[in-house]
């Protein structure tokens, strides 16, 4: 039954789904169905904070190998919820009730101030992550990575003004430029387009396979 | 065996060549005179507008239940209004519904100048409904307030609105469905009886047991990454899916195996998922709970808790498979740098390049949903991939009967293809 259950449940709701998309009716039931996801996603937060700090204080109580970053991990969870918490409860105090995600709350300020940098400098660091794959990638070993060398030459120079601005000494019709359209347009589409067919089918064969019973992996069956 | 590098060369030339032919004939030819100044169509003449100047009325307008829904919608089209055409003077259309014809009309859907439809969603089915649409012109006044001119609207209905038990639009795609899923079916029925089923070999698949058998050798970790969806993203399940035959190989060699998540409900599934791997191998105490373990929800400080790991334990193996974004480059390019053999898999077509160029195999779009059947060895789940093959066929075939019409301008396909909103 443990495993049945599940199955049942999952199978029940993947046929609503995929009915629904033909069957307007069954509309309600499919956004019954997302609230209930989100409720029990909801729930679940707890689950994995509980998780995190029990990982940590493990890892910190047993000196296990980066136990200091841990500490910095619960550190930073109880400081954030403390601050959530008391401009929360301050707030209701106050009329009108403020919200402790207002501007100027000192939760507020935690999220503009440290949390957003932090995520901007991971984002950031994407940039030289680029280069150094684009550097292993463009490496012309053999006719495939060629391609991709020449492909990108023209992509990358028509993106940037100063390729079509060196050749105005011979013309002013925008190549590089108009190029890299062209290959963005055609090329680039036609293979991101085959791509999503092949997604679309192993999706349509994947999601048969689990609502069939087949798959039983992902509930914890062979 | 290695190709000849002046083949080689030759080929990429000859490709540029095509490739620049193609351009050439694709580009127009630059018709406009860079020199002449455009003329602005798109901002209204707000000068021209005075308060008791309205716009000429919408020609006509056409009420009827919005098709293909579950009803509590009606759809009001109509013509635009002639100053609206000539350029300039309608700033939008305001749509007003009422219960009667002489009723009190109160205002239910507004347009931008240039569109002539609006859907009232606001509706109870089997209700007569009465519409009527003005164009209005707007300014600012002295106390630079908008103001709205509106012209006159005729009264149109009575309208009801009604659910329909099938979206026609959809037909074509059911169609295709109800094809595509059966003969997934009668594959995987074939393959039941016994039949022999042919599927052929995914290179990063076949790497997993190679994967997980170096870093036995290392004695390092493995680490096996999710992505950053929850359970109801098909591509989280699929990853699952692949986590439970990774799980399998890692009990045989008893290899540490751990999987960092970013969602609570992942974080559940995948232990359960290993749970059952491990004891399958008849190795159930060799698992622990804390093989699986919540980092964080958000995806950067995923992204970096990941990093600051493979730094720190330097995996000999890192498994991506799932859904990924901007993330995948930052745990691909860090686990290249930390020396781990490197397997991808996801569906985000936008993040392929970047786990190609940075990871030792990738699958590509498909082969994640085709991984787990594939690994599993069972002829049922090996059945389904070979009916997706016919699929493609179907697809195929359509692509090129519409190139050709397309090409020789005999039909226009595409309007059947279309999924339907």
């Amino acid at each position: 039954m443990r495993r049945e259950v599940p199955l049942i449940i999952t199978s029940i709701a993947g046929l609503v789904f995929a009915i629904s998309f033909f069957i307007p009716l069954l509309g309600d039931a499919q956004n019954r169905f997302s609230d209930w996801v989100s409720i029990v996603q909801s729930f679940a937060v707890w689950l994995g904070l509980l998780n995190l700090t029990k990982v940590s204080l493990e890892k910190i109580t047993r000196k296990r190998e980066g136990w200091q970053y841990a500490i910095l991990t619960v550190v930073s969870l109880v400081i954030m919820l403390a601050i959530g918490m008391f401009d929360g409860f301050s707030g209701l105090a106050q009329d009108p009730p403020v919200s402790y995600r207002e501007p100027g709350t000192n939760f507020d300020w935690m999220f503009r101030y440290v949390y957003t940098p932090l995520t901007s400098t991971m984002f950031a660091m994407l940039a030289f992550f680029v280069a150094s794959a684009s550097y292993r990638a463009f490496r012309a070993r053999n006719f495939e990575a060629t391609l991709l060398l020449v492909a990108g030459f023209f992509v990358m120079g028509g993106r940037v003004p100063l390729f079509d601005l060196l050749i105005r000494w011979f013309t002013d019709y925008p190549l590089f430029n108009q190029f890299a359209d062209w290959i963005m347009t055609y090329p680039n589409t036609a293979g991101q387009r085959a791509i999503m067919i092949g997604i679309a089918l192993g999706i349509m064969s994947s999601s048969l396979r689990i609502i069939l019973g087949i798959e039983r992996s992902h509930v914890g069956g062979q | 065996m290695k190709r000849p590098p002046q083949k080689t060369t030759r080929r990429i030339v000859l490709l540029a060549l095509l490739a620049i032919a193609a351009f050439a004939l694709a580009v127009p030819a630059q018709t406009t005179d860079p020199s002449e100044p455009v003329a602005d169509t798109l901002l209204p003449d707000t000068s021209a507008i005075t308060p008791s100047q309205a716009p000429a009325p919408v020609p006509s307008v056409t009420v009827k239940d919005n098709p293909n829904d579950n009803g509590g919608a009606i759809r009001i089209t109509w013509e635009l209004s002639p100053a609206d055409t000539a350029g300039g003077l309608v700033a939008g259309y305001n749509v007003y519904r009422a219960d009667s014809e002489t009723g009190e009309f109160r205002p239910v859907a507004d347009a931008p100048s240039g569109t002539a439809f609006a859907t009232d969603n606001r509706v109870e089915n089997g209700k007569d409904y009465y519409y009527k649409v003005t164009a209005y012109s707007q300014y600012i006044d002295a106390g630079e307030d908008k103001v709205q001119v509106q012209s006159s609207g005729q009264v149109y209905g009575p309208v009801q609105a009604s659910w329909q038990v099938f979206n026609m639009d959809r037909l074509i795609c059911l169609i295709l469905v109800l094809t595509v899923s059966g003969s997934i079916i009668h594959f995987i029925r074939k393959a039941r009886r016994g039949g022999a089923i042919y599927v052929r070999k995914i290179g990063g698949i076949d790497a997993v047991e190679e994967a997980v058998g170096r870093a036995t050798e290392m004695g390092k970790k493995i680490f096996y990454i999710p992505g950053i969806q929850d359970m109801n993203d098909v591509q989280t399940i699929a990853g699952i899916a692949i986590l439970g035959r990774v799980a399998e190989k890692a009990a045989e060699y008893e290899t540490w195996l751990e999987v960092p998540v970013s969602k609570s409900l992942v974080m559940v599934t995948a232990r359960e998922t290993m749970k059952e791997a491990y004891a399958k191998m008849g190795r159930p105490d060799n698992f622990q709970e804390n093989q699986v373990h919540y980092l964080t929800d958000d995806q950067f400080g995923y992204a970096a808790a990941i990093d600051g790991m493979v730094v720190r334990e330097k995996p000999a193996t890192i498994f991506y498979m799932g859904a990924f974004f901007a993330e995948s480059l930052i745990l691909a390019e860090t686990g290249n740098a930390a020396g781990a053999i490197q397997i991808a898999g996801t569906a985000m077509p936008s993040q392929l390049p970047f786990f190609i160029a940075a990871c030792d195999f990738t699958l590509i779009g498909e082969e994640l949903f085709a991984a787990s059947a594939y690994l599993s060895g069972e002829p049922r789940q090996l059945g389904s991939l070979k009916g997706q093959d016919v699929g493609k066929a179907i697809f195929l075939i359509l692509i090129i009967v519409g190139i050709i019409f397309a090409t020789l301008n005999i039909y226009d396909l595409s309007p059947y293809i279309k999924v339907g909103q």
